[in-house]
């Protein structure tokens, strides 16, 4: 499958990562950040204390938005400060995409700040703000129609796609 | 709750600033197998995080200072206190709400966590959607050796749940049965629907009340309803939702026979289908909860009549 690169500059909106909201997903994130709430694993105790459900903790959305920015900036990207806020949860079933937006990038010091949103069926699971630092300003993205097969270059400022990318 | 009063409140400012771990020390060191187990868990496949050369996902900060099952080390009198204090005044239920995190160097396997966490501050009581509580904020120093390498800001709300139970397992709320009333109540047990009538000037009233709003006489006999009345006024309940009901149903203002009108809900017909004028009649209805039993004056559309 071919890939587009894109330069990020401030203003970029970052490609979208749809994440299913599992009932694995939340016990495994659980209990791989060490979390045993029982509202993170268990559905009884959960719904005596008034959910519906059990729900991911924030170490899994935390987790997850980590992920998601580094994806984005490729290999030699480092997190340096994450900051979230959970709205709605995130209950099985459910699904979250998470989007960003760059707000400030500095190609000097290869910082750059953005912001993260992830909405869910019910609302807003999370939104925040990530520094990230980065060897490279360029976000690849995995295509899926068949422009990515011709030989076309786009010479802007803005895009360079390539076909040489098979992920 | 004991929330809202300012006394609570500065009860609970009390703890601000002071420490809810003191020298806590991580319970494993950062290590391969929890590293890997993580990134299993989040689907994060970077390559940062694997090799002889891995550093832990910098998000994993706080997951090296979790007590786990066997608890929290570390921690203080002050902030297991405050959790207690909330929880006494209804606050059982906690969220984490916020998280903010700053990387000042990478973990590698091998590193020792040590970890120092203040009560940075306690608000005032909050209404939320979950219920009604109290965020606390606490600041987290993680160190190894003598170098900071992260901190880390966590808020979470400890509040009283708002619980809606679903209707039909929710009880259904009781009468305020007093001595001006009692003798209503009594006959609805008895499945008579009774009416206060004056001793004096035969004036009937509902509802129940010590004298007569014609002659200001405070002696009063009953007289027993037909239980047959129509519907003066109504109105059809879609929100907010009560435990004990099914939104949207219909709640009339019904006029006896007799003359007197009193409130209850009509059933029958659909909740649209209720109009003013409709003919009804008493019908009492018995219900079984975990309070006990309960007998209510409820009205039927007169068949045929819809």
């Amino acid at each position: 499958m071919g890939t587009e690169t894109t330069r990020l500059a401030a203003g970029t909106d970052l490609p979208p990562l749809e994440i299913p909201i599992t009932r694995t997903l939340i016990v495994a994130g659980a209990i791989a950040s060490r979390d045993y709430q029982d509202v993170h694993h268990d559905v009884e105790l959960a719904r005596q204390k008034g959910s519906p459900d059990v729900f991911m903790n924030i170490l899994t959305t935390n987790g997850l938005v980590g992920r998601y920015i580094t994806d984005c900036f490729g290999p030699g990207a480092v997190l340096r400060k994450v900051a979230i806020r959970l709205g709605a949860p995130n209950y099985p079933g459910d699904t979250m995409v998470l989007t960003g937006r760059i707000e400030e990038l500095d190609e000097e010091t290869g910082t750059a700040t953005v912001r993260v949103i992830g909405d869910n069926a019910i609302g807003r699971h999370v939104s925040g703000s990530v520094t990230v630092t980065f060897t490279e300003a360029v976000v690849t993205v995995t295509l899926t129609d068949e422009t990515d097969e011709t030989d076309e270059t786009d010479e802007t400022d803005e895009t360079d796609e390539t076909d040489e990318g098979a992920s | 709750m004991t929330g809202g009063s300012d006394e609570f409140g500065v009860r609970l400012r009390v703890y601000e600033g002071q420490p809810a771990a003191v020298s806590g020390v991580g319970k494993d060191p950062v290590n391969l197998p929890m590293i890997r187990h993580w990134c299993e868990a989040m689907g994060d496949t970077n390559p940062a995080y694997e090799g002889p050369d891995a550093i832990a996902p910098p998000t994993m900060l706080q997951a090296w200072t979790m007590g786990g099952l066997s608890g929290h080390v570390g921690r203080t009198g002050a902030y297991d206190e405050l959790l207690t204090l909330l929880e006494e005044a209804g606050c059982t239920s906690i969220v984490a709400t916020d998280c903010e995190q700053e990387y000042l160097r990478p973990l590698r396997p091998g590193d020792r966590v040590t970890f120092d966490t203040a009560i940075e501050s306690v608000s005032e009581q909050k209404t939320t959607k979950l219920g009604s509580g109290y965020f606390i904020t606490t600041r987290t120093d993680v160190r190894v050796g003598d170098d900071l390498v992260g901190t880390h800001r966590f808020r979470v709300l400890k509040y009283a749940p708002s619980r809606r139970p679903p209707a039909g397992r929710a009880r259904r709320p009781r009468p305020v049965v007093n001595r001006d009333n009692a003798g209503f109540w009594e006959g609805v047990a008895e499945g008579r629907l009774l009416i206060q009538r004056c001793a004096v000037c035969g004036t009937l009233r509902h509802p129940w009340l010590p004298g007569c709003n014609a002659c200001g006489s405070l002696d009063w006999d009953t007289v027993e309803a037909s239980g047959e009345g129509t519907v003066y006024s109504y109105v059809v309940m879609h929100h907010p939702p009560f435990p004990a009901f099914e939104p949207p149903y219909a709640v009339g203002l019904i006029e006896l026979a007799e003359g007197v009108r009193m409130v209850s809900n009509v059933f029958g017909v659909p909740y649209d289908k209720v109009r003013i004028g409709l003919p009804v009649r008493v019908e009492f209805r018995r219900y079984d909860d975990d309070a006990g039993e309960l007998v209510l004056p409820l009205f039927r559309v007169v068949e045929g009549e819809a």
